[in-house]
């Protein structure tokens, strides 16, 4: 019994935890890409490690926290310029490979030895080399504090301040999403998605549209990496291929193209990952290895995510209606 | 009594989408074949005086093509040596299956660029110029399969065509006051043209919702937003309802009627005959024959392009083994 209510404990500590707020923003991110654009990237774990890497480098170089974010800021930014000029002129596929193929470059050059020196290697760079200025803003008084199940440190690694921080983050990229997708920019986006040349015909600038709204998701992505990385340290290869696909299984689950869809996919996805890999790792401790829970539990992902696209394609809040007239 | 009964069927048949449309009307242009604008009697005029030959120049020309061609490998898919397309005038452009028709419109549009040639719009050089442009420019196109945005509604729809809306800038976006006057002023257009096309009542409809003909209507009504001085219809009357036929016939000739210049492409010669004030005749990729509707049906290139050089020749004719005669055909062939 007592071992059910942590497995429950735990797994709704993933509700709010700093992990499941980065992938909010990652796949409020790539829902600007994919659900109101129609831009297939497959490669925001990219975006995020190319984040997490301008902030931490910087960082320990000595920059400033402002400074550090907009590093991580720019860096998307110039990535996305560098995807987006030749792919988007062609086909919604190209990008998709292109976007894939990018985030594995840069996660095999921030794991190469030859940039050691800035990148860590394939070690990466540890969390207390570059949080400290993060962790020097923290108004909360040391100590610990416990609300209803939830007991954390204010400050540090895994702490309230994270969590705080985090969240904050959610909700104003919340209201900046609302505000962009119930204007005539949103509605732009949206035929977009459509038909592009539909409204090329109309006389919009097709291509400006699909950078900015490539750049702008991109901006996310980099933001949801610095979170992610703030409770941890910066690891190449823990920001792989199976993140970007964590990312579009908390998307596709909320439901793509709605405002809270990244928020109840990522709260979801997490907690019910939890409970499984907690459940199995009880349940199983004989017969099962750490390493198999965590591979069982990669398994079941991919398998939801093929169901979720199969029999339930606009996620939880989608809207079954607009999604019904898609002959594609 | 017995009248009235007839004279309901008749409307009937045309509530859908001529409800405020007396009956006379419609039953006119069955009639004569022809509206009866002041436009229309205006097109005749003026195309009264030109010449019907290939490559004529027009008394005021709209837009130009000199030299235009485009290649696909060693196909030539459009060689036109000479177009012009008059102002204020329906202009229908025809030709069978494969003659180039919706590849050189699509090259008109910006959506496909010419291995050669010059163009022009209102006496701007086209060359290089984006789809997008065209657009902003005042020639709006549609699509011979047309490209409603599906999930996107009516309203929606109109509203994302007009243009110059601050709202559409990513920054200006973000402060509604800035883009809300447009859009309310947008929003009353779109109404207003919706109403004309009989669509004011679907407006919250999903556009992936309206039928086949609705949605031509929808993608015209879309490229009036525009305020366009030349709307460029590719097929208008492909897939569409023969009971909203005659409706979208009678749009395209509003249109005129309000000083657009039209350009369509089509395969039904009814419709042509109906509202067409000049037609260009494409055959394997050149302009073949041009002139009016009424003499150009008439000119023999045309005949050829659509029915073959030799349709009227009796293959089961003896004289048909006579070597001589069959030099003679090919010779004729070959002048062609």
């Amino acid at each position: 019994m007592e071992e059910l209510s942590r497995i429950l404990t735990q797994a709704a500590g993933e509700l709010i935890a700093p992990t499941t707020a980065a992938y909010v923003l990652a796949a409020i991110g790539l829902n600007l890409h994919f659900g109101y654009t129609g831009l297939l990237n497959m490669g925001q774990a990219g975006f995020m490690l190319l984040g997490a890497y301008g902030f931490g480098i910087s960082t320990i170089a000595g920059a400033p926290l402002w400074l550090a974010l907009i590093v991580a800021l720019v860096a998307s930014i110039l990535f996305a310029l560098i995807l987006g000029m030749p792919t988007l002129k062609l086909r919604g596929d190209y990008l998709a490979i292109v976007t894939i193929a990018a985030a594995e470059i840069v996660r095999m050059l921030g794991r190469s030895s030859g940039l050691a020196e800035w990148t860590g290697g394939q070690a990466g760079l540890r969390g207390n080399e570059f949080k400290d200025t993060f962790a020097a803003l923290s108004p909360l008084p040391d100590g610990r504090t416990a609300i209803g199940p939830f007991e954390y440190l204010n400050n540090g690694s895994d702490s309230w301040w994270v969590r705080l921080v985090g969240w904050s983050l959610v909700a104003l990229a919340l209201v900046f999403v609302w505000l962009l997708t119930r204007s005539p920019w949103g509605r732009l986006l949206k035929g977009v998605r459509e038909d592009e040349d539909a409204v090329r015909a109309l006389g919009k600038n097709v291509y400006a549209i699909k950078m900015q709204a490539l750049i702008l998701g991109g901006v996310f992505g980099s933001l949801g990496g610095v979170l992610y990385v703030l409770p941890r340290a910066i690891q190449p290869d823990g920001m792989a291929r199976s993140m970007t696909f964590f990312v579009w299984t908390v998307l596709l689950l909320g439901g793509a193209a709605t405002l809270f869809g990244p928020v109840l996919g990522a709260m979801l996805f997490w907690a019910v990952f939890m409970l499984l890999r907690a459940g199995l790792r009880e349940g199983m401790a004989g017969t099962l290895a750490p390493t198999q829970v965590e591979n069982i539990g990669g398994l079941v992902v991919g398998l939801a995510l093929m169901l979720l696209v199969i029999f339930r394609p606009q996620g939880i809040l989608g809207n079954k209606k607009e999604l019904a007239f898609d002959a594609r | 009594m017995p009248d009235e009964t007839t004279e309901n069927t008749v409307t009937t048949e045309n509530t859908v989408t001529e409800v405020t449309e007396p009956a006379s009307t419609v039953e006119a242009l069955d009639a004569v074949g022809r509206s009866d604008s002041a436009a229309a009697r205006a097109a005749e005029h003026v195309l009264a005086a030109v010449e019907p030959k290939v490559g004529v120049s027009k008394p005021d020309t709209i837009l130009m093509a000199d030299g235009v061609q485009r290649r696909f490998g060693g196909m030539t898919a459009v060689d036109v040596e000479h177009l012009e397309v008059q102002r204020g005038v329906i202009t229908a452009l025809i030709g069978p299956n494969g003659a180039g028709k919706t590849t050189f419109f699509n090259l008109l549009t910006g959506f496909d660029k010419p291995n050669q040639g010059t163009w022009s719009f209102e006496g701007r050089s086209l060359a290089g110029t984006s789809a997008a442009k065209m657009a902003r420019n005042g020639m709006v196109r549609t699509f011979q399969l047309t490209k409603a945005l599906s999930r996107l509604t009516v309203m929606q729809n109109m509203l994302l065509a007009a243009m110059d809306n601050p709202g559409e800038n990513l920054f200006g976006s973000l402060v509604r006051p800035l883009w809300s006057g447009t859009e309310k002023r947008n929003t009353e257009k779109a109404l207003e043209i919706l109403s004309r096309f009989k669509l004011d009542t679907k407006k919250d409809d999903f556009a992936g919702s309206l039928s086949g003909g609705q949605r031509k209507l929808l993608e015209m009504a879309r490229a009036l937003m525009t305020d366009p001085t030349m709307i460029m219809l590719d097929e208008p009357m492909a897939g569409v309802n023969p009971a909203l036929v005659q409706s979208l016939l009678h749009h395209i000739q509003a249109l005129r009627d309000e000083g657009m210049t039209v350009l369509f492409v089509e395969h039904d010669m009814h419709a042509v005959r109906h509202i067409s004030d000049w037609v260009v005749v494409m055959a394997e990729g050149r302009i073949v024959a041009e002139g009016p509707p009424q003499s150009v049906m008439q000119d023999q290139a045309v005949i050829d392009a659509y029915l073959g050089a030799h349709h009227d020749t009796d293959l089961g004719d003896d004289s048909l083994l006579d070597p001589a005669v069959l030099a003679r055909l090919e010779a004729e062939e070959e002048k062609r």
